[in-house]
């Protein structure tokens, strides 16, 4: 049997759920076994995202352009995608400027108000992707075949839910130990 | 005192009459769950979580304030319900900004349980991150309404237990909020006694007390139960 074509996308999140995937320890064997890391921050040094992924989880919000569209992208590419801790879920810390109005006041904020100097707000756009106005959970924008919630998913929760992918069943996504925010 | 009976869940309850639907589930040993039931204060059924279906009646019914009537035949899980309290749960989280993560009373939070209960792991209706104010003018206390599900729990323990009042709903529709006093800050208000009653009532971590960090907020429910049995029926030990 072919391998499965595993992908991570991080987008607007702390890498937190990242890092607690790295928590899995010794069942990141198991899963390389099973799959080939065809695109990931912490597991490949691949630019592109490539085409016919089989399973990819999908951590933070889309807070911007760079954001939008590489989960368009990813969605197009990829047969199961997993909305991956509580900013793709819900969207989270990085949501709460949205209650500030739009971006303006944010970026006026971080970047004039608590300048030492002279500051200014970055514009170029081949360098730093345009805020959107407002930050979004994923399955907002495209549709999500498993939520997996939680401020990071703790490694067990991300192995109960990987392994029965890995064998081609669907996890019981269900009670405190798989379902919890925060 | 005259008894009713009636079936709830298939099996045969008898109650006191007055009783409501939900108290006469908890006697049966059948679990609804609620956000704005408190033990110990009044009834209001403003979650509408506690929902069930009475055969005969094409209504849902909250059964916190619903009482028993001979011969009702209730049901109290049908799928019906379960769809209606998972979207009212949904709602609750898109209503207001319930950022779990950062919260005091994260893993000690009612709303939080429920939502877990009705096995909601996302919400499907759009946020609407509305702008609310955090009230830190209280020497003790705060309270985030980002985190209010306007269950009313402090309005009726501060009313009904303490006496003092201090709560109170104000605005309409989407603006709706708790204030305290003539909507002045909380620690303006010379009628609040600090007794902390509300903080223990909150579902989530709304009030809360200051200097408690992220998950570290545990509330004691039980303490309005506890002066409301002392002072109605003179039980004087938990």
């Amino acid at each position: 049997m072919d391998k499965i074509k595993f992908a991570t996308v991080w987008l607007a999140g702390c890498s937190g759920c990242h890092m607690s995937f790295l928590d899995l320890d010794e069942f990141l064997f198991d899963i390389a076994e099973a799959v080939d890391v065809v695109y990931s921050p912490v597991a490949s040094d691949i630019k592109h995202y490539p085409d016919n992924v089989d399973v990819c989880l999908v951590e933070g919000a889309i807070a911007n352009e760079e954001n939008l569209e590489l989960l368009l992208e990813v969605r197009k590419k990829t047969k199961f995608l997993i909305s991956f801790g509580d900013c793709a879920v819900t969207a989270n810390v990085p949501a709460m400027r949205n209650m500030l109005n739009g971006t303006d006041p944010v970026l006026k904020r971080c970047y004039l108000e608590l300048s030492d100097d002279s500051g200014k707000i970055p514009k170029d756009a081949r360098i730093v992707p345009e805020l959107l106005e407002k930050v979004q959970p994923i399955h907002h924008i495209v549709d999500v075949d498993l939520f997996l919630p939680g401020c990071p998913p703790s490694a067990q929760r991300i192995k109960n839910a990987i392994a029965p992918l890995l064998k081609g069943e669907k996890p019981v996504m269900e009670g405190r130990e798989m379902i919890k925010f925060g | 005192m005259s008894v009713h009976t009636l079936k709830i869940d298939g099996v045969d309850v008898a109650v006191e009459s007055g009783t409501s639907i939900l108290k006469a589930a908890q006697e049966a040993g059948v679990r609804i769950p609620t956000l704005c039931h408190l033990e110990g204060v009044s009834d209001v059924g403003a979650c509408r979580l506690c929902l069930v279906e009475i055969k005969g009646n094409p209504n849902l019914v909250p059964s916190c304030i619903t009482e028993v009537q001979e011969g009702m035949e209730v049901s109290t899980q049908t799928e019906t319900l379960q769809e209606y309290r998972k979207m009212i749960v949904e709602l609750l989280f898109a209503e207001g900004n319930h950022v779990c993560a950062i919260c005091v009373a994260n893993n000690n939070c009612e709303l939080q349980d429920v939502a877990i209960e009705v096995g909601m792991d996302h919400t499907r209706f759009n946020y609407r991150f509305p702008e609310r104010e955090v009230d830190l003018s209280h020497p003790q206390f705060g309270i985030d309404h980002n985190r209010c599900i306007l269950c009313t729990r402090c309005v009726r323990v501060c009313a009904e237990i303490e006496t003092a009042h201090v709560w109170n709903v104000a605005f309409r529709g989407a603006a709706a909020k708790i204030v305290s006093g003539l909507n002045q800050p909380w620690g303006e208000v010379d009628a609040c006694t600090s007794c902390g009653k509300c903080v223990d009532a909150c579902p989530t971590g709304s009030i809360f007390r200051k200097g408690s960090t992220t998950a570290e907020m545990v509330k004691d429910r039980s303490k309005v139960e506890f002066l409301s049995n002392a002072r109605e029926k003179h039980q004087w030990t938990k």
